[in-house]
């Protein structure tokens, strides 16, 4: 316990933890309708996804002859790893998880800094890899908080073009993925080659739709392909940013209620240290009527 | 008389959901006019404008870089920008098309001519509809 003359000390970091609370919880609210938002964001998306991979699937189906570069696997002399993060910390593990993952796999991976190239979004990701000396080919800094497709576009058709120049040969996606307001995983998910539109195929069973195309199957792959790929990495990019908030949203709930806790503790030592001055005093008070009988 | 329900779906969410009487648009080999019970086709899209009529009244959206899915009963089309006429940014597509005739101008190499040429297609498109 802390002696009588912390009084005032300790009113002071009464005062502080306060303050500090004030923040954290507004930080909360914001976070939470931002939360809200992104989530909203990511539901209108649904539709427009669905439909692009019911439509890819379908002619996948069709077709199972069809030929085009990013639905075939090829040697992979360099990958490329697409990184969600954010530009802002005080998200909790958000970032740090994210990185975690992507950093132990690229290092069981690869032996050397030529085998890979990394697209990241978001500050943290860009320093982190930094630091390292980790090659970073593209990056975007800034990412608005409730992006629209425009503002990933470009980065995600480079990504999408460094594939079909054959400068990477397989794209591979980290993000935290948003399962509900308290939970975010880490997800890795292989973007390019789309090899998996097989199986996807199968699982829609939507094949007794025959489609006409025009003018060709390829010419719509040609097409069709780039945009699908884009739209996983939009997908991603909302995904990851509704957990941004979601983890911000945590993260400021916990220093919150750190703070609460730490108020309740301070308060009662000051109580303490208060009574025993009180106490104090009025013993010296009857210690001097004592001496003066 | 049957119509066509005709939804315009973007990556920002919905744009349209509506019954008309017949799709006009753009496609990368020509003119495509769809009316209700066509075949199942699909078709890439030009950056373009699709015109929905019900009735008398014509609609007009701004499109680029999409594709259409006909049902017999149904019309999908997906698209990475749909706009509406009144959504359309006037200032902001006259500044997007300087920019891109600019670019043009000065040699660059081919994908920034592609781009800058595509961003002017974007733009006259957008302005073309807006008027």
């Amino acid at each position: 316990m802390k002696c009588l003359a912390s009084l005032r000390d300790i009113q002071k970091r009464i005062d502080s933890t306060s303050k500090t609370k004030q923040i954290t919880k507004a930080m909360e609210m914001v976070s939470a309708s931002k939360m809200s938002k992104a989530e909203e964001n990511a539901k209108s998306f649904v539709p427009y996804s669905e439909k692009i991979q019911e439509v890819v699937a379908n002619i996948a189906n069709n077709n199972m002859d069809v030929v085009h570069p990013m639905l075939e696997k090829r040697d992979v002399k360099k990958s490329g790893y697409f990184v969600i993060t954010s530009d802002r910390g005080l998200a909790g593990a958000y970032n740090s998880g994210v990185l975690k993952k992507i950093y132990e796999a690229i290092h069981t991976k690869h032996q050397s800094t030529d085998e890979y190239t990394i697209i990241v979004v978001g500050r943290v990701g860009y320093e982190f890899f930094r630091k390292r000396g980790m090659p970073v080919s593209k990056s975007m800094l800034g990412m608005a908080d409730q992006p629209d497709f425009n503002d990933i576009k470009e980065l995600a058709s480079e990504t999408v073009q460094m594939f079909a120049d054959e400068e990477i040969d397989e794209l591979t996606m980290y993000y935290n993925h948003y399962k509900s307001a308290i939970s975010q995983v880490v997800t890795s998910k292989q973007i390019l080659p789309l090899t998996d539109l097989a199986d996807m195929a199968g699982s829609t069973g939507t094949g007794n739709s025959q489609y006409e195309y025009e003018p060709d199957q390829e010419q719509i792959l040609k097409v069709l392909l780039p945009q699908y790929a884009e739209s996983l990495i939009y997908g991603a990019l909302l995904d990851g940013k509704a957990s941004e908030h979601a983890a911000r949203m945590t993260a400021m709930r916990n220093a919150t209620d750190n703070a609460n806790e730490l108020i309740d503790d301070l308060t009662l030592s000051y109580n303490r240290a208060r009574q025993a001055a009180i106490t104090q005093e009025i013993n010296e008070i009857i210690g001097g009527v004592a001496a003066l009988e | 008389m049957k119509t066509l329900t005709v939804s315009v779906v973007t990556p920002d969410g919905p744009v349209l959901e509506d019954g008309f009487d017949m799709v006009s648009c753009k496609a990368e080999n020509g003119e495509l006019g769809i009316l209700p019970g066509h075949i199942p086709m699909v078709a890439p899209l030009t950056i373009s404008s699709v015109r929905l009529k019900h009735d008398d009244n014509i609609k007009n959206l701004a499109v680029s870089g999409g594709f259409l899915e006909v049902r017999p009963d149904n019309v999908t089309i997906l698209a990475q920008t749909a706009e509406k006429p009144v959504d359309i940014d006037v200032e902001r597509a006259e500044k997007a098309k300087q920019r891109a005739e600019r670019r043009l101008q000065s040699k660059q190499d081919d994908v920034d001519f592609q781009r800058a040429a595509s961003a002017l297609k974007r733009a006259m498109n957008r302005l073309d509809i807006a008027r």
